[in-house]
This record gives structure tokens, C-alpha cells and sequence, in this order.
């Protein structure tokens, strides 16, 4: 389909959003009508990204604004089947809103964005760029969301952040998420994103996460949504002096998803983990895109993202790191690797650093390839059957990444989630 | 027993094995000796089924059973085992788990119940303790990090587990000091019996001072060209393969 103006095609999100205004959270409160009133300006005058969009260039939208959504404000009824809990407190999303029945935030500082988006409309887009256009769509039309706030020197141990899509309509779905560690503060969140088999919706999550002094914040995303969903998510995130983002990010699922992660280093001495993996089956595209900004001296930056790719698949890797002038002693890596199962799967890698001080450490690298035939044949002349094989191989390229992921529930997380996309795929490939 | 009747086999379209005939009867230990690009990886390669080593002629047959239908990893099944003169890393993959998957791959095949984590643990420290290895080589990723004698000491480590009824030692010696070549060949010689038998591929008789063949065998352009007792390895070691070469022709 071609887009005749660009201006046009956002206009399906424009359109419910012109029908949606008076029911949206905040729509009694100036300012929010105002930041979605900038969105809907925004997305009528430059429209959702085309390929022509150096940052969109791999992924095309194209797709989504065909397919015809519905909004999912009215909660779903049917009885939500949950999976078992990772942490020792959860936060439940059903189809984007808030189930306080489903949640256990006990000893929290949390609350359903929906609630208290007078109280918190400052720090919408505070973090996050409002001039994203994935930010912008999620501004438009966003109707719950968790705010949390970890209190200086709390540990608040871990999180379970889930995420249902029902499937009971084909819907458009789009979380606001604030989360704020006060100095010295820690939390370790585990998010889940799931979705009733064959639901087909668009899930359009955006995080603002501002992480204080001294304070540590590890985010591990686990996207298992199904295989007709769209993810498109995006990730805001300031640290300052000393303090640390260690974030992972699994695409395994949806028909096209992609994890876009934005983050400055704004005090000396913090650091950034921004690693992932993405499992692409056939008729998949799953993309990973950072950036990284060191804007404070001695920060340090590391950054290993796995992609393994089964049929007629695509993956993008899209990682900028800008190093400023005044952030010096830098310590930055990144690696993105690609195994491609198929002749009929595909991988665009684009590393791009800008570097402006003269003192630092980076280094990156990239490798795209087949499974090892000679590793392949080592195995299988010690009586290991063939699928096993492969099997052990793909595990073991993924493992370097999932291994780097101390908490170890997150970790199960991440093992499940590679272990049910290859006994699905696995075959195939 | 193995009984290879004029095998031959091409690499990318050039014959490499051009009739190689030979019989390994049940616990004898065999060596095969011979100057560069005669042929002998090609020839355990093409034993052991590795992809791209085109069997054109002849047959091989394991107590009776034709190796050339099988995949490489029925051939492990069946009882054949390949010690790599250039053993592979395998970053992520767990060394404990792999060999406890490969024990249990061929255990399953022979109708054996499979073995836990604990029993594996056993067995293997017994076994690692006789090759003087240390236990952390467990923990560690297959063959990532170890040094040439370990990655060779790591083979011996799975051939011992797997209990294979031959063993294809190919270049085991190459990048040994003699103390590593030692305890290769205590664990080579620990597996000697009535149901065991090898064939060792080396270059240099001193592997063979250790590992004492019942007979030696020369390969020479893709063919056996000479065959005797162990004496002949210290012909070769003495008068070179030219000499015994030129003798044949």
C-alpha cells in the first residue's frame, strides 16, 4: 500500500483518538490535554516514521497501518489465566489497564497511572523524547500505566511487571510506565508480555525511568507475545552519578516487534547494561535499536545483543553510542551477533558510534552466520542426534548474552522463554 | 571388528583415498603412519561421516554393520569413536553437560537407562582422575580455554565415558609434551581388552613407544602401501618414509 500523504498515515490513531479524547485518563486535566493534543499535532504534521526514515529504514511500519484495531478501554471479563509468579510482588496489565485484583503491590509505592495522572502529568515526557514517534502514538492515547517510586536507600527487591493482551479484540494497546529510584534506591524488574494465542493487537508500551544517585534499576523485558501481535516499544532512561541501568530485552514473539531504548549517563561513574536477544521464526521481524548517550566522564557502557533467526525471518540491530566532548574515560562495548538458521532470514546490523572526547575505551564488533558445521559435527560424533545438536549450539550462542543477567528468576525467565520458542521453531529451522 | 575394503573418497572433487584396505580384528590396536597428504585425517573423517569427505567405492563394515549408511551419530552408537587431532570449542555449551548428554545419547541407543547428574559427577571425577585433570575442566565451556595437552586429555576423557568398541586417535600426539603424552596413552592403553581395539593416526613412532600397535600400517597416497609389526614404526622413524616408500613402489 502506498501512503499518499505523509501526513495521512497516522490517521486511523488520530481518528480514535478525536472519538477517545473525553474518555482518555486526564482528559479533565489541562496539561495532559495538552501533551496529547501536541501528540495528535505531531502525528498529523510528519505521520508514523516510513522506511524513509534513516531510524526506521529496517522496520516498516507498513503492516500496522493497515491492520484495523479497536480501542481496549472496556475491561475484558473473561477469567484471565495467570502464569506463575517470578517475583514476590506483581503488577497486572490486562489488555493496558491496571487489575489491582490480579496485583499484589504490597510495601509499594505504586499506583495505576489512570488514578494519579493528575499528580504525576510532570513527568510525562520528562524522560522520554516527546518527538519519538513511537513516544508520540503511546501520548496520544495512553490509558494506564504503573508509577513507582523506590524511595531513597530502599530496596525494593523484585517486581513482576505483566503484561496481557486477552485477544478478545484486535486492539491497540499503549502503557505509560514511570518508574523513579530515588538515590541509592534498587529494584529489579521483571517484565512479561504475553498474549492469548492468536491475538492479534498492537502493543505500544512506553518506560520513563529515571534512576537517582547511587541507585541500581535491573530490567529485564521478556516480550513472548503471539505471532500475529505488533510490539513496538519504547524506552526512556536518565542515570545519574554512580548509579546503573542494567537492562535486557527478549523479543520472542510478535509479527513485528521492536525495543527502542534510549539512555543518557548523566553523572560520572554510572553505567549502562543495555544487552538483549531476539528469537525471529518465520514471517517474523523482531528489532533492536539503542541509544546510547555517555554525556558525563568515566561512565562505562556494555552492550551484547544475540539474534537467531529460523525461516524467512528479518532482525535489525540498531545500537548508536554517542560519547560527548566531556565524557571522558568512557568505558564502552558493543557486540551484536546473528545466527541465521536459514538461507531465507536476514539481519540489518548498524553500529554507529560518535565519539568527541579523545580519551576513551570502545570497542565493538559484529558477526552474521550459519551454525558451525565443524561444532555441529563434534557433537553428533559423540552420538548426539543432529536436533540436539543444533539445539545445544543455538542455546550456547544465546547463553553468552541470557548468562550476563545475574537475578536468577529473570534468568529462568529468559531460559523459558528460549526454550519454548525452539521447541516450536527449532524443527523448522 | 572394522574391515575397510578399497575405500575411496574425495574432498571437493579430488580423490584423496584411492583403495584403502584394512582389518582391525577385536582388541588390537593398530597404527597408521605416513608422510603429509597421504590421506589419514581424510580417512578418519570419512569414517567418523563428516560432510564434504565424498565416499566414491568400497565399503566399511563394523562388526558387520556398514558404517558408510549411517550418520555420524549412529556410527557413535554403533561404536565408533573419533579423538580430533584439533578438538572443538564450543563457547556457551557446558562441558559436564555435554558429556552427560553424549553418555546418555548412547546409553539410549544401547538400551541403557541414562545416568543423573550425581551418577555422571561419579563417573566422570573417577575418570578425570586418571587423566590427572582438574575438576574445574567440568565447569568450564567445551574445550574453551584449554590448553593443547587439556583439549587432548578432554578426547581420551570422552572416549573413557563412551566406552566406544574402536577408537579413531587421529594426531593425538601432535602438541603433546611427553608428560601429557603419557597419560594419553596410559588412557588409551587403560581401555586395551578384548572389545576394544584402535587405530592411531600419527606421524612420529614416539606415540607408539607408549601406545605399543599390534600392527603398523603406511599410508601413502590415498593407499596401504606397506604393513608389519611394530618394528616397522622404528624403520620409519629411522630410515624415513622415503626409504620405505620407495621400497613399495
Amino acid at each position: 500500500m502506498i501512503i499518499d500523504t505523509p501526513s495521512g498515515n497516522a490517521a486511523a490513531f488520530l481518528q480514535r483518538y478525536a472519538g477517545l479524547a473525553e474518555r482518555l485518563p486526564g482528559a479533565q486535566v489541562g496539561a495532559v490535554r495538552a501533551l496529547r493534543d501536541m501528540a495528535a499535532e505531531m502525528l498529523h504534521a510528519s505521520g508514523l516514521p516510513s522506511r524513509r526514515v534513516e531510524a526506521w529504514h529496517y522496520t516498516d511500519l507498513t503492516p500496522i497501518l493497515r491492520a484495523e484495531f479497536r480501542e481496549a478501554l472496556t475491561p475484558v471479563d473473561k477469567a484471565i489465566v495467570l502464569p506463575p509468579m517470578r517475583g514476590e510482588r506483581r503488577a497486572v496489565f490486562v489488555d493496558g489497564r491496571f487489575r489491582v485484583d490480579l496485583s499484589s503491590l504490597e510495601g509499594l509505592e505504586a499506583s495505576s497511572l489512570a488514578e494519579v495522572v493528575a499528580e504525576v502529568t510532570p513527568r510525562l515526557n520528562s524522560v522520554a523524547e516527546a518527538s519519538e514517534p513511537m513516544v508520540a502514538l503511546n501520548t496520544l492515547l495512553f490509558e494506564d500505566g504503573l508509577v513507582l517510586d523506590v524511595p531513597e536507600g530502599v530496596d525494593a527487591g523484585r517486581l513482576e511487571l505483566l503484561s496481557l493482551a486477552s485477544g478478545e479484540t484486535a486492539s491497540t494497546i499503549h502503557p505509560r510506565h514511570l518508574i523513579r529510584l530515588a538515590r541509592g534506591a534498587k529494584l529489579v524488574l521483571i517484565e512479561t508480555a504475553l498474549s492469548a494465542s492468536g491475538a492479534r493487537h498492537l502493543h505500544n508500551p512506553v518506560f520513563e525511568i529515571e534512576v537517582a544517585e547511587d541507585a541500581k534499576i535491573t530490567h529485564v523485558r521478556v516480550q513472548r507475545e503471539a505471532e500475529s501481535a505488533y510490539h513496538l516499544a519504547h524506552l526512556g532512561v536518565r542515570v545519574a552519578r554512580r548509579g546503573t541501568y542494567d537492562g535486557f530485552v527478549l523479543n520472542a514473539g510478535g509479527k513485528l516487534s521492536r525495543s527502542e531504548t534510549h539512555l543518557a549517563l548523566l553523572g560520572p561513574q554510572a553505567a549502562a547494561h543495555l544487552n538483549g536477544a531476539q528469537l525471529v521464526g518465520d514471517g517474523q521481524l523482531a528489532d533492536t535499536t539503542t541509544a546510547l548517550d555517555h554525556a558525563a566522564p568515566n561512565c562505562a557502557s556494555r552492550q551484547t545483543v544475540k539474534t537467531v533467526l529460523a525461516g524467512r525471518s528479518r532482525g535489525v540491530f540498531q545500537g548508536k553510542i554517542l560519547v560527548r566532548r566531556e565524557a571522558q574515560k568512557t568505558d564502552g562495548y558493543q557486540m551484536n551477533q546473528a545466527l541465521l538458521l536459514s538461507e531465507d532470514a536476514e539481519i540489518d546490523s548498524k553500529p554507529q558510534l560518535e565519539i568527541y572526547a579523545d580519551d576513551v575505551k570502545c570497542s565493538h564488533g559484529a558477526t552474521a552466520g550459519a551454525l558451525d558445521e565443524d561444532s555441529l559435527f563434534y557433537l553428533r560424533t559423540r552420538g548426539i542426534p543432529v536436533d540436539t545438536a543444533r539445539s545445544i549450539l543455538v542455546r550456547a550462542f544465546l547463553q553468552e548474552a541470557v548468562e550476563i543477567v545475574e537475578d536468577e528468576p529473570a534468568r529462568e525467565a529468559l531460559e523459558e522463554a528460549v526454550t519454548a520458542w525452539w521447541s516450536q521453531h527449532g524443527e523448522a529451522a | 571388528m572394522l574391515r575397510i575394503e578399497n575405500l575411496t573418497a574425495e574432498v571437493e572433487g579430488k580423490p584423496i583415498l584411492k583403495g584403502v584396505t584394512l582389518e582391525i580384528p577385536d582388541g588390537e590396536v593398530h597404527a597408521i603412519m605416513g608422510p603429509n597428504g597421504a590421506g589419514k585425517s581424510t580417512l578418519s573423517y570419512a569414517l567418523a561421516g563428516r560432510e564434504g569427505y565424498e565416499i566414491t567405492g568400497g565399503s566399511v563394515l563394523l562388526n558387520g554393520q556398514d558404517l558408510l549408511e549411517m550418520e555420524p551419530e549412529e556410527r557413535a552408537a554403533a561404536g565408533l569413536f573419533l579423538a580430533f587431532q584439533y578438538p572443538v570449542e564450543l563457547p556457551g555449551v557446558g562441558n559436564a553437560n555435554f558429556l552427560r548428554t553424549a553418555l546418555n545419547a548412547i546409553r539410549r541407543t544401547r538400551g541403557e537407562a541414562e545416568v543423573d547428574a550425581m551418577q555422571f559427577l561419579k563417573l566422570a571425577r573417577a575418570r578425570m582422575k586418571e587423566l590427572s585433570m582438574p575438576e574445574d575442566m567440568l565447569k568450564r565451556g567445551v574445550n574453551v580455554g584449554f590448553s593443547g595437552g587439556e583439549k587432548k586429555r578432554n578426547e581420551i576423557l570422552q572416549m573413557a565415558l563412551l566406552q566406544p568398541k574402536i577408537a579413531i586417535l587421529d594426531e593425538t600426539d601432535s602438541g603433546l609434551d611427553i608428560d601429557a603424552l603419557k597419560i594419553v596413552a596410559d588412557g588409551v592403553n587403560a581401555m586395551r581388552g578384548p572389545d576394544f581395539s584402535a587405530l592411531v593416526i600419527t606421524h612420529y613412532q614416539r606415540l607408539l613407544n607408549h601406545i605399543v600397535p599390534d600392527r603398523v600400517h603406511v599410508l601413502a597416497d590415498g593407499r596401504i602401501v606397506a604393513s608389519g609389526g611394530p618394528e616397522l614404526a622404528h624403520r620409519l622413524e629411522a630410515e624415513g618414509y622415503a626409504g620405505v616408500l620407495d621400497e613399495a613402489a
